[in-house]
C-alpha cells in the first residue's frame, strides 16, 4: 500500500514504505558510525603502540650500554709499602708521605704476582699500562689514614685500566691484530692468568657513585654531581615551594578579580612554558652580574631553578585550592572562622595532596634540568666535593651532558649509567607523588 | 485604653517574644542585578521564621545578609539595616567574626569538615576559645551532639570521620557545629532538600525543639515544612517581600494575590 509522500514533507509514521527507506537509512547509517568508531580505535591503538616501541627502544639502547658501568675491573694485589720508597727519611713527614711515587709500589706489586721481571723497564712499563692512572690515590689514602702501614704488606683492591676493563667487558675483541687492538700479547697473556687467578675481577662499581670528575674514565663518578644537584634540590625546596603557596594562596583567596590579577595570571601560565635556557641567561645576568654570586656555584642554580620551578607550583597549587568544594569555606567561616583560618585550617590542607604532587613534579623537573645550568658555568670539571652551596659543583644532567662529549668507551657506558640513575630518581620522586596522592585523597 | 492586638487572637498557641532580628529596607545588589529589593520584616526571638517563594525569589539572598556570608562574594553590595539586638550588623565597628559565632548557620548540603566528627563540633569553639581544658570541650561536643540529637547515635564513633556519617546525621551534625558556639540564631538554608523523608521529619523535629531557646530562620522549598516548622512565615517573589506574618494567617487567608497563586501552586 504505496503511499505517496508529498516531496519535502516527512514520512508519516503510518506510511508502511516510508518506514521501511527510514529503517534502511538508519542501517546503512549506524555501519557507517560504528566503523568510524573501529578506525578510531585502531588509530589510538596504533598510537599508543607506537610510543611504547619508541620508550622500550629507548630504554634497551640506554640499559644496554649503560648496565656495564656499575661494574669495574679492579686487580687484589699484596702491596708492599716499601720504607724506602714512601718515607726515605724516616720522619713520617706528610708532605712527604703525600708526594711518594705509589704508582711504582703498586706495578711491583702487580709485577710481582703476574711473575714479570721487575727489573726490565719495557716489562714494567707494560705492567704499568694495566693499571689506572690513579693507582696511587688509592694506596696513598691507606698510607696517610695509617702511617704505622709503612713497611708492612698490605692487601689492596686497585683499578684496573680502562683498557683491561673494555677487554674484561667484552668491549675491546681480542682477535683483533696485536698492533690495533692496544694491548700487547704480553698484556694479553698477564689478563688471563691474573683473571684465572681471581686476581682481576669485576666488581661492584662504588667509585661511579662516589667519585668526581676525572680525565680517567675508571675513576669518573657522579658523586660530586649529586651533591650539586642535592643542594639545588634544597635550595628550591626552600624557596620555591613556600613563595610558590604563597603567591598560589593569595591570588586563588585573597586578590580582588580585576585586569592586574589577570594579567599576572597569564603571565604565570606563560612562564611556565618559556625554554629554560632563558632562565639560565636570567640567572647569568641577575645573579652572576649584577648580585655578584660566584660563578658554578650551586646556590645560583638552585635560584635560577627556583625560578623555573616557581609557575609549577603556583599553578598547581590554585588548581588544588580550586578544587576543595567552596562548601567547606562557607562551613568555616559560618562558625565563624576568619578568613584566614579558614584557609590554614580547611582549605590547605584539604588542598595539601594537590600541592605535594605539583610540588614534587616541579622538583623532577628541576631535577632532570641541564640548559639554564649550561649559562651559569655548571659545566665544570669538579673533583673536589662541594662543601657548601656557595662553592663550584656540577649537577647530575650536566655531569651525563659532559660525559656525553668524551669519545672514550668508559664515559660512554657512564653516559648511559648516570642516565640510568637520574632516570630512577625522577621514577621515584614521581612515584612518591603518586603515593602521596593516593594516601591523602579525601571525598567530600 | 489599648486595644489588644489581633495577632494573639489568631495564633492562641504562639507566645509573643520580642523582636530579635529587624530588617530595614535592605537592597541587595550582585553587579548590576538588583536582587532584594526594601525588604523589612520584624523577626521574633524563640520561635521558626520560615521564608518561602519561587526559586530565585531572594530568599537565601536575604538569609545569608543576616550573617553577612554575602561579603564572600565580591560583586554582591548590601544597602538598608539589620539590627540584631539593638546592633545595627553593617556597622563598620563590628566584626563579622563575632556576629557569625552569635549567628550560626546550616548549609543546603551537609557540609561537614572531612575531621573527626568530635574534631567537627570542637572547631567553633576552639577557635573563639569557648573552653579552658579538654574536659570543657568533650562538655560542649557532648551537649551540641545532645542537642542535635545526634549523641545516641555516635557517642561510641567520636573519632570516626564526619563524613562517614548519613546525610541527614550530618545535617545534625552540622547543627550541632552550629549551636556548639552558643549563637542566638540560627539560619537554615533549604537544610532538608538533600535529605529523606524519614531524615527531614527527624530535622523538623529538632528544630522544633531548638526553637524554645533560638531564634531560627529557614528558607525552604516546602510549603508543608514551613507550615509544619514555623511559626511566621515570609512570602518572597522577584525580589520583593510579598507578605509576611503567621503562619496559619499566610496559608489559611493570605492577602496579596500572589502569595494565594503561590501556595495553591498556580506558579513556582
Amino acid at each position: 500500500m504505496a503511499v505517496d509522500t508529498i516531496p519535502g514533507s516527512l514520512p508519516g509514521p503510518a506510511s508502511g514504505n516510508a518506514r521501511d527507506k527510514t529503517n534502511a537509512a538508519i542501517q546503512k547509517s549506524i555501519r557507517r558510525r560504528y566503523a568510524a568508531e573501529r578506525r578510531f580505535k585502531i588509530y589510538g591503538v596504533a598510537a599508543i603502540l607506537f610510543g611504547l616501541a619508541f620508550l622500550a627502544v629507548l630504554f634497551w639502547s640506554i640499559i644496554s650500554t649503560g648496565y656495564t658501568s656499575f661494574v669495574q675491573s679492579s686487580f687484589k694485589l699484596d702491596v708492599l709499602l716499601d720504607r724506602s720508597v714512601i718515607d726515605p727519611s724516616g720522619q713520617k713527614d706528610p708532605n712527604a708521605l703525600r708526594s711518594a711515587d705509589y704508582t711504582l709500589l703498586a706495578r711491583k706489586a702487580l709485577a710481582t704476582a703476574l711473575g714479570a721481571d721487575t727489573a726490565n723497564r719495557r716489562d714494567m712499563r707494560e705492567v704499568g699500562q694495566l693499571l689506572s692512572r690513579d693507582v696511587d690515590v688509592e694506596i696513598r689514602n691507606e698510607v696517610l689514614a695509617n702511617p704505622s702501614l709503612i713497611g708492612k704488606t698490605i692487601p689492596v683492591w686497585v683499578l684496573a685500566s680502562g683498557r683491561v676493563d673494555n677487554l674484561l667487558k667484552g668491549q675491546l675483541d681480542r682477535d683483533l691484530p696485536a698492533a690495533v687492538r692496544k694491548i700487547s700479547d704480553q698484556q694479553l697473556a698477564w689478563i688471563d692468568k691474573a683473571e684465572a687467578e681471581g686476581r682481576l675481577v669485576k666488581r661492584f662499581n662504588t667509585g661511579l657513585f662516589t667519585n668526581g670528575a676525572s680525565s680517567n674514565p675508571e675513576t669518573a663518578g657522579i658523586g660530586v654531581a649529586l651533591v650539586g644537584s642535592l643542594f639545588m634540590m634544597m635550595t628550591v625546596l626552600l624557596l620555591a615551594v613556600p613563595l610558590g603557596v604563597a603567591a598560589a594562596v593569595y591570588l586563588e583567596e585573597f586578590a580582588p578579580k580585576n585586569f592586574w590579577t589577570d594579567l599576572i595570571e597569564v603571565n604565570i601560565n606563560n612562564l611556565a612554558a618559556v625554554p629554560s635556557i632563558v632562565f639560565g641567561l636570567l640567572g647569568l645576568a641577575i645573579f652572576i652580574n649584577f648580585a655578584g654570586l660566584p660563578r658554578s656555584a650551586s646556590i645560583v642554580g638552585g635560584l635560577v631553578l627556583t625560578l623555573m620551578t616557581l609557575p609549577t607550583i603556583i599553578i598547581a597549587t590554585r588548581a588544588a585550592i580550586g578544587a576543595v568544594p567552596p562548601s567547606i569555606r562557607e562551613a568555616a567561616l559560618g562558625v565563624g572562622a576568619s578568613k584566614m583560618q579558614a584557609i590554614s585550617h580547611h582549605v590547605v590542607p584539604l588542598a595539601m595532596p594537590g600541592i605535594l604532587t605539583g610540588t614534587i613534579i616541579g622538583l623532577a623537573k628541576a631535577l632532570g634540568e641541564t640548559a639554564p645550568l649550561l649559562m651559569i658555568g655548571m659545566v665544570a670539571f669538579v673533583v673536589e666535593y662541594p662543601t657548601s652551596p656557595m662553592s663550584p659543583s656540577t649537577a647530575l644532567p650536566v655531569q651525563i651532558y659532559m660525559w656525553a662529549t668524551s669519545a672514550e668507551r668508559g664515559f660512554v657506558e657512564r653516559t648511559a649509567g648516570a642516565t640510568l640513575i637520574l632516570l630512577a630518581l625522577l621514577i621515584c620522586m614521581n612515584l612518591f607523588a603518586v603515593i602521596l596522592r593516593r594516601k591523602y585523597e579525601r571525598r567530600w | 485604653m489599648l486595644k489588644m492586638p489581633n495577632l494573639e487572637v489568631h495564633q492562641p498557641d504562639a507566645v509573643k517574644h520580642d523582636t530579635k532580628v529587624s530588617a530595614q529596607d535592605v537592597n541587595v545588589y550582585y553587579g548590576e542585578k538588583h536582587a532584594l529589593q526594601n525588604v523589612s520584616v520584624n523577626i521574633p526571638d524563640r520561635s521558626v521564621m520560615a521564608f518561602i517563594g519561587p526559586s530565585g525569589c531572594g530568599k537565601s539572598t536575604f538569609l545569608r545578609c543576616i550573617n553577612r556570608m554575602n561579603d564572600t562574594i565580591p560583586i554582591a553590595k548590601v544597602t538598608g539595616k539589620i539590627i540584631i539586638d539593638n546592633q545595627d550588623i553593617y556597622d563598620p565597628s563590628l566584626d563579622v567574626v563575632q556576629l557569625r559565632a552569635r549567628v550560626g548557620m546550616v548549609f543546603q548540603k551537609p557540609n561537614p569538615f572531612p575531621k573527626s566528627i568530635y574534631e567537627n563540633v570542637a572547631y567553633g569553639p576552639r577557635i573563639h576559645g569557648l573552653s579552658h581544658s579538654k574536659a570543657d570541650l568533650d562538655e560542649i561536643v557532648g551537649a551540641s551532639l545532645e542537642k542535635a540529637g545526634l549523641w545516641k547515635e555516635v557517642k561510641d564513633r567520636l573519632n570516626d570521620p564526619g563524613t562517614g556519617l548519613s546525610g541527614g546525621q550530618q545535617q545534625r551534625l552540622c547543627i550541632a557545629r552550629a549551636i556548639a558556639v552558643n549563637p542566638e540564631v540560627i539560619l537554615m538554608d533549604e537544610p532538608c532538600s538533600a535529605l529523606d523523608p524519614i531524615a527531614t521529619a527527624k530535622i523538623e523535629e529538632l528544630i522544633d525543639e531548638l526553637r524554645q531557646n533560638y531564634c531560627i530562620i529557614i528558607v525552604t522549598h516546602s510549603m508543608q515544612q514551613a507550615a509544619r516548622v514555623s511559626q511566621r512565615t515570609a512570602f518572597f517573589h522577584l525580589g520583593t517581600l510579598v507578605e509576611e506574618g503567621n503562619t496559619t494567617d499566610i496559608f489559611t487567608n493570605p492577602k496579596d494575590q500572589r502569595t494565594q497563586d503561590y501556595i495553591t501552586g498556580r506558579f513556582g
